[in-house]
């Protein structure tokens, strides 16, 4: 019996070094820098420890920024990316013809590439001194006044990086519900009908109660991967976020530790323990929420 | 309610664009079901029994014919118009409800003049509840209760709204055997005590013979025969119902008829006034073997196996590699040190069918 423990153990052993590696040390490492105060990256010495780097990081204005930017896009894009993929995913499972030529439309993005996509993006909505941008074209079209999505007020550059993350985000939820969806005995449904359900307390008390559990696991994913949003705002207004006002938390910790202001991994720890401590937060609220709901 | 069934046909289009001619699930039923009975729709797997019920409960709509429910032609009406109950092989009970909440959701869409008010609905409830006796288990969500019990709330739910017609896809199938037994008596209390005409439909023949007032033998979407179970079993048309009904099932031979004698190999087994001459399936019923050592039907004795109340004498006839088995009674003698067997027969346990056309052939004795 032991002896099987130990070749268990044995078996284990790349797995767990791999783990420890990459996974277990770095998380260690990155709560000791964050509460070394001083650390100069070039002589690798510090003061001492406390929680300096925690108190600057809050009053640093660029990460009260970035902080701000992130929970408007968390709050704006879960919900309504969610929504629309229901949407969508209702509308695929009620037609017939042309399905999966629909599905495979809705699906594109998701093997798309996020800069080449932000490209696009840049191409619609960024004004130059040669182009008003295509969606300028459709404002002046229906008589509005042409604003700048890229670099302008900061509400157009929010409404540009929410679409954007919103357009990205959707395929993967849409795939995940329509294939929820498709799993509904049609039992149900049938039972459903026999009794003169309507259509709409079809949707709500059976439909609904049904894929529960994939959309609850739709807005946990959805809530972890907007706060670590980045990318998306790269692809859309460039590498100095700060600059444009549009940094994302993720974006302040790069920033911290290679961007222009960069060489402080102290403070990008202390920025990423605090976005952790967020999105575990978040995480356990909608865990406790969902259990409340998903009834099965 | 009497459920009537006017050249009833359904045909499904193939898949296959080439192949033109689609499948026909249903051909053609012309059937009479007597209001306030229980009827078996009696078949093997893929023969359409439950096409032709999504048919009645409208599920699906017939390619020809037409529906009566009494009097009125219900063909082109929606299910939910109809007044018809519906319980799934796989009882489809909603897993988020609990059974009180699976109970009333069919009333709960009641509108118009049929609405009623919680308290009637909490009334009715739990009178289908008790009918089906789960009536304690009305917190209970479907999956904290056994096959046996999700059956009945799904009954319930089917008999809450007073249907006309109550239908039953497999109600027994997915049961173990002891519940199979107790659950098929209390589907025929529960008709017995609702009056209403139910249909049910089930691919094991005992429990179709078991419950059934009248039972609807069926393959490939063809009605064979109709008729109360035990008329059917002693009486069948073709061999297909011979073969299909009974455990064990009836022994099949190649006869020949001759000079209104039945012959089974070269031997001469019985007298059959009024058969022609021809080759024929010779069916005997287990039970209709009597052991006798003078007996024509001559076997080579396999073995015996003890049953308690009887005995079941498996042999093989020269003419045939068939296995017999014949049941007889504990009692009678039968030297299992002999390598043969004879029987003489019961007459009207022996069927004779056309070799071609498998119709019956009948004989007087």
């Amino acid at each position: 019996m032991k002896k099987n423990n130990l070749k268990g153990w044995l078996y284990l052993l790349p797995a767990l070094l791999f783990l420890g590696a990459f996974m277990v040390y770095p998380l260690i490492d990155v709560l000791i820098y964050s509460i070394e105060e001083g650390y100069n990256s070039a002589s690798q010495t510090f003061f001492g420890y406390g929680l300096y780097n925690y108190s600057y990081v809050l009053h640093d204005p660029y990460f009260l920024q970035a902080i701000n930017n992130t929970f408007i896009l968390v709050a704006i894009t879960v919900p309504i990316s969610t929504g629309f993929a229901l949407l969508i995913s209702l509308a695929l499972n009620s037609i017939q013809k042309l399905k999966d030529f629909f599905q495979t439309v809705y699906f594109l993005p998701y093997v798309t590439n996020t800069l080449a996509v932000g490209l696009v993006f840049m191409i619609l909505f960024k004004k130059t001194p040669y182009s008003e941008g295509l969606v300028n074209l459709l404002i002046s079209w229906f008589g509005g006044r042409s604003v700048d999505f890229i670099d302008g007020p900061y509400w157009a550059k929010m409404f540009v990086l929410c679409f954007y993350t919103i357009w990205v985000v959707l395929p993967f939820k849409v795939l995940i519900l329509t294939s929820a969806l498709a799993s509904v005995n049609q039992d149900y449904y049938k039972v459903a009908k026999l009794d003169a359900t309507p259509r709409w307390r079809v949707f709500t008390r059976i439909t609904l109660p049904m894929i529960s559990p994939m959309i609850f696991y739709l807005v946990i994913t959805g809530f972890i991967g907007a706060f670590k949003a980045y990318s998306d705002a790269v692809a859309l207004f460039g590498t100095d976020l700060n600059g444009a006002g549009m940094n994302t938390i993720v974006g302040y910790v790069y920033d911290m530790l290679y961007g222009n202001s960069g060489g402080y991994p102290s403070y990008a720890s202390a920025a990423a323990l605090i976005l952790f401590a967020i999105v575990l937060t978040i995480t356990c609220i909608n865990l406790m929420v969902s259990h409340d709901n998903v009834q099965y | 309610m009497k459920v009537v069934l006017k050249d009833l046909t359904k045909i499904f289009p193939s898949r296959n664009k080439k192949e033109k001619q689609g499948v026909t699930a249903v051909d053609h039923f012309n059937i009479e079901i007597p209001d306030g009975k229980l009827v078996g729709l009696l078949g093997p797997s893929g023969c359409g029994k439950s096409t032709a019920l999504n048919l009645i409960s409208g599920l699906e709509t017939p390619t020809e014919g037409k529906i009566f429910f009494g009097d009125v032609d219900v063909t082109d009406l929606p299910p939910e118009n109809r007044g018809v109950g519906l319980v799934f092989q796989n009882y489809a009970l909603y897993p988020h409800m609990t059974v009180r909440q699976n109970i009333m959701f069919p009333l709960e869409n009641l509108k118009g003049d049929a609405k009623l008010s919680k308290e009637q609905m909490e009334e009715r409830v739990q009178q289908a509840a008790d009918l089906v006796q789960i009536g304690t288990l009305m917190e209970r969500k479907p999956a904290e209760m056994s096959g046996g019990q999700q059956q009945r709330v799904a009954i319930a739910r089917a008999i809450v709204k007073y249907p006309d017609v109550l239908l039953l896809d497999e109600p027994l199938s997915n049961l173990d055997a002891r519940l199979r037994l107790q659950t098929r008596e209390e589907i025929r209390r529960i008709q017995r005590e609702t009056g209403i005409t139910t249909i049910f439909v089930t691919h094991d023949q005992e429990e179709a013979m078991s419950i059934s007032d009248f039972i609807i033998v069926m393959r490939s979407g063809r009605i064979h025969q109709v008729g109360k179970p035990q008329n059917v079993y002693d009486d069948p048309v073709d061999l297909f119902v011979a073969t299909f009904l009974g455990t064990p099932q009836i022994n099949v031979f190649e006869g020949e008829v001759k000079d209104e004698k039945l012959f089974i190999g070269d031997a001469e087994i019985l007298d059959v006034k009024g058969a022609r001459n021809g080759k024929v399936w010779a069916c005997i019923r287990p039970e209709g073997f009597i052991p006798d050592p003078k007996g024509p039907l001559v076997c080579h004795l396999n073995g015996v196996e003890v049953m308690g109340r009887d005995s079941s004498v498996v042999a093989t006839h020269p003419a045939d590699t068939a296995i017999i088995r014949a049941i007889v009674s504990s009692e009678s003698e039968i030297d299992k040190a002999l390598d043969t067997v004879s029987f003489s027969l019961k007459p009207y346990k022996v069927h004779l069918f056309d070799r071609e056309t498998e119709e019956r052939i009948r004989f007087d004795y």
